[in-house]
């Protein structure tokens, strides 16, 4: 089981509908990619809490269908 | 009713100031993302103590319900959990990594 890329930004950008999301397919299998998700929500929070809201916007899917996604976040200004 | 993984897990991170959740061990790592935080943290010249989570499936899975975290490897530092293999790469990148572990004595400063 894989993710197409699209897939994993709209899952993201319905979670957290004010972030910026670009993704990277590291190798072309569906199986791993790299993320820059950015928002302003993510304002004060540890960088595990901003990981954690983009798992939940993942909605059970890391380390599921998505084997591997290598995150990065950071706080997008208004 | 208290969960016996859990308090497995709660045990490992109190009773280690370094505590990695791994796929293997420091020796033979069986992922790349636990191998990249094991290569840190030698890197850095920091002790710790590896469970190697594929022998054991209830840690395996009780880890990720214990910090809502979905994959392994888990770092774990004086019982605080402090990312998988992003967080800590990306700390060690920025040298927020080693700060943190001469903040909590872990490491003499350089």
């Amino acid at each position: 089981m894989a993710m197409e890329a699209a897939e994993i930004e709209k899952l993201i950008k319905e979670g957290i509908p004010d972030a910026v999301v670009e993704i990277e397919d590291l190798r072309g299998d569906g199986d791993h990619y790299a993320a820059y998700v950015a928002s302003p929500s993510f304002k004060g929070k540890t960088r595990v809490q901003q990981h954690q809201m983009v798992f939940d916007a993942l909605q059970g899917k890391m380390g599921n269908e998505l084997h591997a996604l290598a995150l990065q976040t950071g706080v997008k200004e208004d | 009713m208290t969960n016996p993984v859990f308090d497995r897990i709660q045990k490992e991170i109190d009773n280690n100031d370094v505590s990695l959740f791994m796929k293997g061990t420091a020796d033979m790592p069986l992922c790349g993302f636990s191998a990249m935080v094991v290569q840190v943290l030698s890197q850095l010249g920091v002790p710790f103590s590896t469970v190697n989570v594929l022998e054991d499936d209830d840690i395996r899975q009780g880890i990720k319900d214990f910090t809502n975290w979905p994959t392994i490897p888990q770092l774990y530092v004086k019982g605080e959990f402090i990312g998988g293999c992003d967080i800590v790469r990306e700390m060690y990148e920025t040298g927020e990594l080693q700060d943190f572990f001469e903040e909590k004595g872990l490491l003499r400063a350089a």
